[in-house]
């Protein structure tokens, strides 16, 4: 990663920050619905990753999964529009906090049953070899959607196909309240895994966004040259709770903060100032990136909501939802 | 083509019709390939098409249908197999979760223009876990299309177009039917999904029956030719979409229901069907409608058991007896 790739990743991971940041404020006003599972901490993973990507790859993400989308081009207006149901949303504000999709740049989607969208990533990745685009599709997941099973079938059918599959795990250390090492039978649970399936499991530092940039193309290009999938597990950790207002307290305080002080843009700024970037780059890149987000809030709030008639659409290819004569 | 086909080798022919039109369209399931599937239904398509078109998978159900997911989003139209259709529980997020809901909570930004194929029913003896008709499991969840069909001629005209489909099918092959014979439609032959047919006509009491109930409804009908009750049998095809338009013309001319179903009565598609009737054509009954669908309990294994559980020519009989004396 080039100088000026570091610095527009970090104003991308700057952007996604003050995203969440109002995701999460918009929630607590009663402006947003639901509930949210906010990606603060996991910035450098989606950015970084995405940074290594072809911009024709499939990406498959969670239900915390706002930063993959804004990685692959969704901005903070469509995003908070989509959180708060106005009709601007990325998804007609059908879909919500946890469903975010830009399927134009072949984000194609974000999943709330555990573990779902891997085998579909898989499938996409042999779609790709099918049609032989040379596409990859990645999954990210959490660390707790490594004890479901989906996952497992995922990796045995992407290993026996050979597919241009890579499984990327956010181990934010938690699987929702329960710490995962409690429930999992060995310390890593993705990278531990992949060797029973025939496939590498590499650990990353998931905070960096270099290294995962590093660790994403050196895996992509083996799977692209045919030699099959990958497990990236890209250590993290959330800087909000797990969903809407969870204040996180079963984590113990000094971990924590051993956590906060390893903050991903941190970490990038560190890099850019290593580089010689001057202090005013940056600052201009977190002044744009607050900007963005402050007139996107605006914009989301002011946008109509949908049209009632909207509940009737999207079900079928043809638009409409007649299930009968 | 030979002058009969069987249920069973119009699977594989209506699959193979599709597949050298369209070069999107592949296929996956557990045994699928060289050994043609465990019911012989994709016999055939491994050696004209090849391992690039025809893929055996393991025994990974959520593997098979979420990789066809995948596979429907960008650019193909998978034919995935689920050996029974029992094992449509293993996989069920994909069908309950994932794929009727993919198309409406991204707003329309995503099409799943696939088919799952599965062996469905029971007559045969399997028991509890390999019998069951779970047409129905699919039609509590908005966003599936199911196709049911009951002849040779159906399979290949309805299998066509599910594959052609842009919206995700679940497709029930009858493992009582597969045996059944024909006549091979002609080339390019399509049965659109959401078309019942009215298989034999009657004036008197309407039967509404779908895939291997088809046969049974037109058998009472034959019987009750002799207690001069004239049944009209409707064969239903497809679930979704429902062919209400259809089954209320019928009622118009015989004022009188039966619906013949294998699924249990609790939750059966006869239920969503008699209360369309209710809202709707009420005004068009002379009598109470009686839905002869299986008895609420587990498919038990030895046949005198499962005879007492799914519905037989004699309880149609029966049935359309008493609502014609009604």
């Amino acid at each position: 990663m080039d100088t000026a790739e570091l610095l527009a990743s970090y104003e991308q991971m700057a952007l996604i920050r003050r995203t969440e940041k109002a995701a999460h404020d918009l929630f607590l006003q009663g402006l947003v619905k639901g509930t949210t599972h906010l990606a603060a901490g996991h910035e450098a993973i989606a950015v970084g990753a995405s940074a290594a990507l072809r911009d024709d790859d499939y990406v498959f993400a969670t239900y915390r999964g706002h930063h993959h989308a804004m990685a692959r081009g969704a901005t903070p207006e469509e995003c908070l529009a989509e959180l708060m149901s106005r009709a601007t949303g990325l998804c007609k504000a059908k879909g919500g906090s946890m469903h975010l999709t830009k399927a134009d740049a072949n984000m194609l989607g974000s999943y709330a049953i555990v573990g779902a969208h891997l085998p579909m990533a898989v499938g996409a990745a042999w779609s790709a070899r099918l049609r032989g685009t040379g596409q990859l599709a990645v999954a990210f997941f959490g660390d707790g959607a490594t004890n479901i099973g989906s996952f497992h079938e995922a990796l045995n059918l992407a290993a026996v196909w050979k597919l241009p599959v890579l499984f990327v795990c956010e181990n934010n250390q938690y699987m929702e309240y329960t710490p995962i090492a409690d429930v999992t039978a060995v310390p890593r649970p993705a990278a531990d895994r992949a060797p029973a399936y025939g496939i590498p499991g590499e650990v990353v530092d998931g905070n960096d966004v270099v290294s995962v940039q590093e660790a994403v193309a050196r895996l992509a290009r083996r799977a692209r040259a045919g030699d099959g999938p990958a497990v990236l597990e890209a250590e993290t950790y959330r800087h909000f709770g797990h969903s809407r207002a969870d204040p996180a307290t079963y984590r113990p305080a000094e971990e924590v903060e051993r956590w906060l002080k390893h903050d991903p843009l941190d970490i990038a700024r560190g890099r850019l100032t290593e580089a010689g970037v001057p202090e005013e780059a940056v600052t201009a890149a977190d002044e744009r990136a607050q900007t963005v987000v402050r007139q996107a809030i605006e914009a989301a709030k002011s946008a109509p909501p949908p049209d009632p008639r909207e509940a009737f659409t999207d079900v079928w290819a043809d638009g409409g939802a007649a299930w009968r004569t | 083509m030979a002058d009969v086909i069987t249920y069973r080798e119009a699977v594989a022919e209506g699959i193979a019709r599709e597949m050298r039109r369209d070069p999107s369209v592949v296929c996956l399931g557990e045994d699928i390939g060289e050994a043609g599937g465990v019911f012989k239904t994709t016999a055939g398509l491994f050696k004209e098409f090849g391992r690039e078109r025809v893929w055996d998978t393991p025994i990974s159900e959520q593997a098979i249908v979420g990789a066809a997911m995948g596979a429907a989003m960008t650019g193909m139209r998978p034919v995935a197999e689920i050996m029974f259709s029992d094992f449509l529980a293993c996989c069920w997020d994909y069908l309950a979760n994932e794929i009727p809901k993919v198309r409406y909570m991204t707003g329309g930004q995503v099409t799943v223009p696939l088919v799952v194929r599965t062996a469905n029913g029971g007559g045969l003896g399997f028991g509890a876990q390999h019998s069951q008709a779970t047409e129905n499991w699919a039609l509590t969840v908005p966003g599936l299309k199911i196709a049911a069909p009951s002849t040779p001629a159906d399979v290949i005209g309805m299998m066509a177009a599910a594959i052609r489909s842009d919206d995700p099918v679940v497709f029930f092959e009858h493992k009582g039917l597969l045996a059944s014979k024909g006549v091979p439609p002609p080339p390019d032959h399509v049965v659109e999904l959401g078309h019942a047919a009215v298989v034999r006509e009657g004036g008197d009491v309407t039967l509404v029956a779908l895939a291997s109930m088809v046969p049974v409804a037109l058998k009472a009908a034959e019987r009750l030719v002799q207690e001069d009750i004239g049944v009209e049998v409707v064969d239903l095809r497809s679930l979704v979409p429902l062919d209400m338009a259809t089954v209320l013309a019928s009622l118009g001319r015989t004022s009188r229901l039966v619906t013949v179903e294998e699924n249990p009565y609790q939750g059966g598609w006869g239920a969503t069907l008699v209360s369309v009737v209710a809202d709707e054509g009420f005004a068009l009954l002379d009598a109470p409608v009686r839905r002869v669908a299986a008895e609420c309990v587990p498919l038990p294994f030895a046949d005198v058991l499962e005879e007492q559980v799914i519905p037989t020519v004699d309880k149609v009989v029966a049935a359309v007896r008493s609502l014609a004396a009604y």
